[in-house]
């Protein structure tokens, strides 16, 4: 599990975001799909994640509607509400600006000092 | 507000708890197989595949728990937190909390007692079936204001033509001498025409009532239906009162039923004893007008019937009225009709007591606004105070949502308690208010109990009131700097730039400074109008009220019997005069008559030259009463019936009738002017104006007739004396028990008599002390606080300047200026409204006028007065600053 990074504190929510970003997915679509574009380097523990998704349905970032799934079964999907795009641009700028400015900081060499 | 949606969203999320837990097992489950499927598909057998995924899926118990927890968003466990921290820093600061309380509990209690009356008075319709229906007939003629008052043979007309109403009724106050068994004495009833009941949709609780079928024409129908409160307590609630003959006004009348509990009539204030058909009205009254076009005394009110509009009801009274003004021309001159609010006489009492119930609500709410803004002030106060408390908590990871949620959740703890101490108080006053008979000898009252409509507005305001001043400090802590205020120590300097709290003051002040003016001009109002000249002396005069047809006096046995009653109180020891009169002059029993100039020929009542208030005088009365003899001669014993007809008039009546412009009015004596039946009554004497229907009247004419040549049954005895009005009864009782036992009658001081002249300025008055003083109060609470929190504040800097030499003067300006500031712009501001405020005020208030120095000095006194008491506590201490003991706590 060392190749798996573990995941700061409050990633997952922007992850979150960013999966559903990409279309309507049910919870466990999530969690491939997050599995998927990270090249399955990060790895999320299957149940932690319906707490955060119901959090961002209460703060309203996401919305939810029961479906059927490709697997022919019943399944809820989240997808993006106006305020979760707003919401997932202003933290992708954010964690943008922050690994920028750590990269940065981390590259720093003893001359430039 | 977010906060806002958040309470509402978890609140919602509460209720459907139970719905979302299925769902949230369902969520959890499909993942479970989805996770099976491609585990299935990976070529584990499927009963494997399923508990690898249970396993791959984490302790589910736990998530979904965690789950529901994130749904609901902590809303109970943090509601629970935040009343226990709430209940905690409340009971920290015992007297601010009490202060707080007593401030809601007056603010609120004000608006639910206020609210209870115009909830009695406008709201709530009367206690019949279908009263949203229920409307009343008023009749208006030329320019004139409408008039509910009708004729009897117009109400034939108009109940048996007309086409929009479901049955038409009429009815009126009276009042007679009932005999129940050797007791004469006179009650209060409805005359009712005989489908009144029928038409209302009203069941007798015992026996039965009257109905149309019961008239067979004048004093046919001798049946009386008890009012529930007059049979329990007269008839001591016995079943076998029905069927009982009793004898009304001499004439025996049988009991046929008795209404039920709760159905007071069909007039909101008035309690009757009985009901009787109108048809006996000549019985009852002694004379009856029921013949008569131009006679218009009683009311009219009926159902619409369904899918009919108020204005094709009106066009179809309109039609009948044009047609009685084409066959009647003399009396039924062209009238147009319209609807109204039965209740409260339509609208000649309505109008004037739905002005004033909604200007007492004004001033109500804003008094809670005032409540409400010093509320918010000392809230906003203690949130600097606790800047400090804020700071760590936002330092240490609170969100400032879960902060102010904690705000809001104490100041709506406060409003609900001072909510409830308010409705608790409001309760006791109702109560008293109900049962309350202002009047001691008419039963009028108004059942003001509260009812659920007013415990949710009281609820709705508490919980308003606590958001409102809960809010002021949001913005406070939304800008608070955690890092700043841990650095040093309080929210900063006291900026020199006024803040929302200032203005919040101000607007307070102000709003106090208008109840204040309000009131005072209302009080000043009443003294002026109690020491303004009625045209009679009410002092030291004693009253009898009788009506001689309630012991079955008529014709020639009537005036006899008035001298024999007048001579039997001239001979008691001690008394000085005794006048009679047959309608005492601001009693509420006033009668318009028309007058003309003697020039005129055709008596046609748009010709007419005025409406004199026409009053039946004995030779005694102006003497008697107290009355000015301007010009001419008194009446004698000699102008009887057989005497030239002769009159005595008011100055006012002199000026419009008699032309008698310039001077005093002494050239009207020994001219003439006619009645409207063409009589010629020639004026041989001028008295002083007087008021005769309200206090707050405009001077109007009146005439006096000699009662030997105008007969007239209502006898009203003056007798005026200087001994002990007590011991004076007495001995009047007596004599007059002599005279005929069998004759009721009451007897009282003219000044109590005035007492229900007097009744409605007295309310208003009172009513609207009551709020000037609580609005004082307030203002004073307002000003303390602020004064006081500000020297608190600036104590340490009050110290150094102290040390540093300044003088007490200097202290005080730097301690107490901006409260002074504050208090001087919202009492301007105050006084300005208030000045326009009270044009409403004159409606009822004789002679309200703000523009009274006298007024305008009391307001400025008073504000000062507030102004200096509220800030002699703060100042003391400002002056009081150690320098040494502050430096040293810091």
């Amino acid at each position: 599990m060392t190749d798996q990074a573990q995941l700061l504190p409050g990633t997952l929510d922007l992850l979150i975001l960013k999966a559903v970003s990409l279309g309507p997915l049910h919870g466990y679509g999530v969690l491939l799909r997050i599995g998927q574009i990270s090249g399955s380097a990060l790895l999320i523990e299957q149940g932690a994640l319906y707490p955060a998704l119901f959090r961002l349905v209460r703060q309203g970032l996401l919305q939810s509607n029961w479906g059927t799934s490709e697997n022919n079964r019943r399944a809820k999907f989240y997808e993006l509400t106006d305020l979760g795009h707003k919401r997932f641009s202003e933290e992708t700028e954010g964690w943008n600006r922050l690994t920028a400015a750590m990269a940065t900081a981390l590259s720093a060499q003893p001359e430039e000092v | 507000m977010r906060v806002f949606e958040s309470i509402c969203y978890s609140a919602a999320a509460l209720f459907r708890r139970s719905q979302s837990s299925a769902e949230l097992e369902e969520e959890l489950r499909s993942h479970i197989q989805h996770r099976a499927d491609d585990l299935e598909r990976c070529g584990l057998p499927r009963e494997e595949a399923d508990r690898c995924a249970r396993i791959e899926f984490g302790g589910y118990v736990k998530f979904n728990e965690q789950g529901h927890e994130a749904m609901r968003g902590h809303f109970l466990e943090h509601l629970a937190q935040d009343v226990h921290y709430g209940l905690r820093v409340l009971r920290k600061s015992p007297s601010f909390t009490a202060v707080a309380v007593a401030t809601l509990a007056l603010g609120i209690g004000a608006n639910a007692v206020v609210f209870s009356v115009v909830n009695a008075l406008i709201l709530r319709p009367l206690n019949v079936p279908q009263a949203q229906s229920l409307y009343m007939i008023e009749r208006s003629q030329g320019n004139q204001d409408a008039s509910p008052m009708q004729s009897y043979p117009d109400y034939k007309a108009l109940r048996d033509r007309n086409r929009s109403f479901d049955g038409l009724m009429a009815y009126s106050i009276s009042t007679a001498g009932l005999d129940t068994g050797g007791n004469p004495a006179p009650v209060w009833l409805f005359e009712a025409s005989g489908n009144y009941f029928d038409v209302l949709g009203i069941e007798p609780y015992l026996g039965r009532f009257f109905h149309s079928s019961d008239e067979h024409g004048p004093n046919s129908a001798p049946y009386i239906v008890l009012s529930y409160g007059y049979w329990k307590s007269h008839f001591k609630s016995d079943p076998g009162a029905v069927g009982r003959m009793v004898q009304l006004n001499k004439h025996p009348y049988t009991v046929l039923g008795v209404a039920p509990d709760g159905f007071r009539g069909t007039e909101l204030y008035y309690t009757p004893n009985f009901w009787v058909p109108m048809v006996d009205e000549g019985q009852v009254e002694g004379s009856s007008d029921l013949e008569d076009r131009g006679a218009r005394s009683i009311w009219l009110a009926g159902h619409l019937k369904h899918g009919v509009t108020l204005a094709q009801a009106v066009d179809d009274l309109n039609s009948i009225s044009a047609d009685l003004a084409r066959s009647h021309p003399k009396e039924d001159e062209k009238a147009s009709f319209s609807l109204t609010r039965p209740g409260l006489v339509g609208n000649m009492l309505g109008r004037p007591v739905r002005a004033f119930v909604t200007g007492l609500m004004l001033l109500a709410g804003l008094i809670l606004l005032a409540a409400c803004a010093n509320l918010g002030s000392l809230f906003a106060a203690r949130a600097s105070d606790r800047s400090r408390e804020i700071a760590l908590r936002l330092a240490l990871g609170s969100s400032r949502k879960r902060i102010l949620r904690q705000l809001l959740t104490e100041a709506w703890m406060v409003s609900m308690a001072g909510g409830a101490a308010g409705l608790l108080g409001g309760m006791v006053l109702l109560r008293w208010l109900s049962a309350w008979q202002p009047l001691s000898d008419i039963p009028i009252n108004l059942p003001v109990n509260p009812d659920a409509k007013v415990y949710v507005v009281a609820v709705l305001l508490a919980l308003a009131s606590g958001l409102l001043f809960g809010i002021v400090p949001v913005r406070q802590v939304l800008r608070a700097d955690p890092y700043q205020i841990v650095k040093t120590g309080s929210t900063g300097a006291a900026g020199r730039r006024f803040t929302a709290r200032d203005l919040l003051l101000v607007m307070q002040v102000a709003v106090c400074a208008v109840l204040v003016t309000s009131s005072l001009v209302a009080v000043r109002g009443m003294v002026r109008a109690l020491h303004s000249n009625f045209g009679f002396q009410p002092q030291n005069a004693m009253l009898v009220t009788t009506d001689l047809d309630m012991a079955g006096y008529s014709g020639e046995r009537m005036p006899a019997m008035q001298r024999r009653m007048i001579d039997a109180m001239e001979a008691i020891p001690g008394v000085t005069a005794v006048g009679l009169v047959d309608r005492l002059p601001l009693n509420m029993e006033w009668n318009d008559t028309s007058v003309f100039k003697d020039s005129t020929a055709d008596l046609n009542s748009s010709n007419e030259a005025a409406e004199a208030n026409l009053q039946n005088i004995s030779p005694g009365y102006l003497h008697a009463a107290g009355t000015t003899l301007l010009a001419g001669r008194a009446f004698t014993w000699q102008d009887d019936g057989k005497a030239p007809r002769v009159a005595l008039v008011n100055r006012e009546f002199a000026r419009q009738v008699m032309d008698a412009q310039g001077g005093s009015g002494e050239g009207a004596i020994g001219h003439y002017f006619k009645m409207a039946d063409g009589t010629r009554i020639q004026v041989v004497g001028l008295v002083e104006d007087g008021k005769y229907k309200t206090i707050t009247e405009e001077p109007e004419p009146a005439l006096f007739l000699p009662i030997l040549q105008s007969p007239s049954s209502a006898t009203r005895l003056v007798v005026r004396s200087n001994r002990d009005p007590q011991q004076l009864a007495g001995v009047m009782r007596s004599e007059l028990r002599n005279l005929d036992a069998a004759l009721p009658f009451q007897i009282k001081t003219w000044n109590r008599q005035l007492d229900s002249a007097l009744f409605a300025s007295r309310v208003a008055t009172v009513s609207l002390g009551v709020l000037g003083g609580l609005g004082a109060m307030l203002a004073g609470t307002g000003i303390f606080g602020m004064a006081s929190y500000s020297v608190s504040k600036r104590l340490r800097e009050l110290g150094i300047r102290i040390a540093l030499g300044a003088q007490r003067k200097e202290v005080l300006r730097t301690a107490l200026g901006r409260a002074s500031i504050l208090l001087i712009s919202g009492s301007a501001a105050g006084l300005l409204l208030g000045i326009a405020a009270t044009r409403v005020l004159s409606f009822i208030v004789y002679q309200a006028t703000p523009r009274d120095p006298l007024v305008l000095a009391g307001v400025v006194m008073a504000m000062l007065l507030l102004g200096l008491m509220a800030t002699w506590i703060p100042a003391q201490r400002a002056l009081s600053a150690d320098p040494l003991i502050l430096l040293r706590e810091e």
